[in-house]
This record gives structure tokens, sequence and C-alpha cells, in this order.
């Protein structure tokens, strides 16, 4: 029960203290996880994180589940998906009563005029990133294109497509792993 | 109903959510204000600008948000706890096949194929909110401000990668100053 609180608290502490998305939480997980608390050792850990990457769903809530459950079994990964997710929900639940009682506030308002087409290059920026990270080539570029068209023109559901995606994507996973098995036999 | 249509929507994008934050963002923005209109446009740009400026991952902020605004506290609750479910069942049944080598590459090289994809749905998310409630003085003869906000936002962003709280906080001074 102890191990299962100081789980709970330490994600917690992550959960309330860290902005900036998953990436920014990791470090502060690494450093409770690994340097303190040494529930984990330093190695385990990043194979751990490589997986849980290319799974899907909330990556904070992902990294968390794993830890709690490799530290105290169920106990623990409740303790943590908890401890990651409580403070969020309290800040926007209490954030969303106070919001919509002032949004039509012109001061608010005004503000909110300001920062909307700023969300919106905040949203389209990393998609470009994204697209160069995955080394988009001319040939390959028919992929976002056709998604974009899809989802934005056609107004077919992003699920539908993500999942004819999956299926591309697996197909093309296990030729790659084929085709180096392939090689490693020959060689 | 409403109980179990948030539970659906937030369970598929639990499954479906991959390849981070902004991911889960656009098939949140597609299912909430596309599909069922639970939120308007305006409002999700807003609740998008506060889950970034708050603690915790955006897609749990938002989900609690959306669940609050449709059924209330219960729904709140219940909106966060769908999203991260797959998750739990994750952690039990695929992270252990996941764990071998061989497995573990198929589903990097998997996602390696499915980045490009996911690259044009959060495109897509982009462009769906390029509309005239987000930007109400485009047009002809009008001051086109929300427009300069939203490039020198893009360029501050992909090519300097400033701090997108500060983009928003900077954008919000803005707002107040010129409308």
């Amino acid at each position: 029960m102890k191990k299962s609180f100081q789980l709970f608290w330490s994600f917690f502490k992550i959960g309330a203290f860290t902005l900036g998305g998953g990436y920014a939480m990791l470090s502060m997980v690494e450093k409770v996880v690994v340097d303190q608390k040494k529930w984990i050792p330093n190695e385990e850990f990043w194979d751990m994180i490589a997986v849980v990457q290319s799974l899907p769903g909330v990556f904070a809530v992902n990294t968390a589940l794993y830890v709690g459950h490799r530290v105290a079994g169920t106990k623990g990964a409740f303790a943590t998906m908890l401890g990651a997710i409580i403070p969020s929900i309290v800040i926007i639940l209490l954030l969303a009563t106070v919001f919509r009682e002032y949004r039509e506030q012109p001061v608010v308002e005004r503000i909110f005029k300001g920062i909307r087409p700023c969300v919106v290059a905040l949203i389209l920026a990393p998609s470009l990133r994204m697209i160069k990270s995955a080394k988009v080539t001319w040939k390959t570029a028919i992929i976002p294109i056709v998604t974009v068209f899809l989802i934005w023109w056609l107004k077919i559901s992003p699920a539908y497509v993500i999942l004819a995606a999956i299926v591309g994507s697996l197909v093309y996973a296990i030729l790659i792993n084929k085709k180096t098995k392939n090689k490693e036999a020959k060689s | 109903m409403i109980y179990l249509q948030l539970l659906w929507v937030f369970v598929k994008i639990g499954v479906l959510g991959f390849g981070g934050g902004y991911a889960m963002l656009s098939l949140i923005q597609h299912e909430v204000v596309e599909h069922y209109a639970w939120m308007t446009t305006t409002e999700f740009a807003d609740m998008v600008a506060i889950s970034q400026m708050t603690p915790g991952p955006i897609s749990i902020n938002l989900a609690t948000y959306v669940g609050y605004t449709t059924a209330g506290f219960g729904g709140s609750l219940l909106a966060s706890f769908a999203l991260c479910l797959p998750s739990i069942i994750m952690v039990y049944f695929i992270l252990k096949l996941f764990m071998s080598k061989k497995n573990n590459t198929l589903m990097s090289n998997m996602l390696k194929g499915l980045k490009p994809a996911i690259a044009g749905l959060i495109f897509a998310a982009g462009l769906s909110m390029m509309n005239l409630q987000n930007f109400p003085d485009f047009g002809n003869g009008q001051s086109n401000i929300s427009v300069i906000i939203c490039v020198v936002g893009f360029v501050a962003s992909y090519f300097f990668k400033a701090n997108p709280i500060l983009l928003i906080v900077l954008s919000g001074a803005v707002g107040l100053l010129v409308y």
C-alpha cells in the first residue's frame, strides 16, 4: 500500500507541474523513477519507453501505467494512472466553470480572438514538422495529401482513414521485417 | 445516451490515437466539433489554448472539458476514463507481446509507415479550423489581423521552435490591443 501511495504521489506531482505535454514529462519521470527511487533500471526504462511510444493512447498515461504495473502490479498501475490524470481533471474542471462564466466578457473575448488564429498555427506547424521527420519524399507525399483530401474535403471520418493507414503500414512493416530476415539469412 | 456516446467516442480515440498529442487532438476535433457538434470551433480553439497553458496531457484536458460541458461532472470523469481504458487493457495484454524485440521492430516500422498519414490528419484538423469563426476579420477591405497572427505564429513555431505558451500569451495580448 505504501509503495502504491508513493507511486501515486510521484506521478501526481509530475502531472501537476509539467507543462508542454508527454515529452516534457518524460525527463521528470526518468528522474524520479530511475534516478531517485531506483524503481526501474535505466536500460529497461528506455527499452520500455521505446515500446510505449509506438502504442496508441495518451503517452503520459501509457508511461504511468507501465511504470506502476512494473513496480507494484495492478494496484501500482492504477495508482500511477490516477496520479497522472487527477491534476489535469481537477485543473480543467476548475477552469471550465470559470471560463464558461467569463467567456462572454468583452475583455476575455478580445484576448481569445487573438489566440484562436495562433492555435490554428500551432496545429499546422507540428504536422509539417512530422512530415519532415517522417522523411516524406515526393513519391510518398501522396499519403499525407490523400489523407488531407479524405478528411478535410470529403469529410470522411479520420477513424476510418487511420484504420486504413494502420492496415497499410502493417503490411509495409511485415514486408520490411521479411526483407531484413532474408538479408540476414543471406549474410 | 450522452454517456454512451462519450464512452464510445473517447474509447475510439484511445484506440486509434497513434502518434502523440496532436494526432489525438485532431481526432477529438473531428468527433467533438464536426460530428457531434458538442463544441463550437471557437470553443475548441479556446480549449486547446487553455490545455496548452495548463499542466497535464492535452487530450486528457480536452476529454475532461468535453465531458463536463456535455454531461457535467460525471461526464468529465467518464470521458477521461474512457480515453485511458484502451491503455489500461494494453498494459496487461499487449505490452508483454511487444516487449519482444521482433514485435517491437514490427511495431515501430508500422509507426514509421503511419506517420505521414498522421501528419495529414493533423494538417486536416488545422485546415478545418481555418474558418470565419476563428478568423472573423478575414476578407477584402478588412483588417486581416487574424491572418497575420496565424502566419507569424506559424513561422515562429515551425522555423524558430518558439514556445507555444509564449505564442499564445503574445497573440492574446495582440487580441486585447487591436480588437
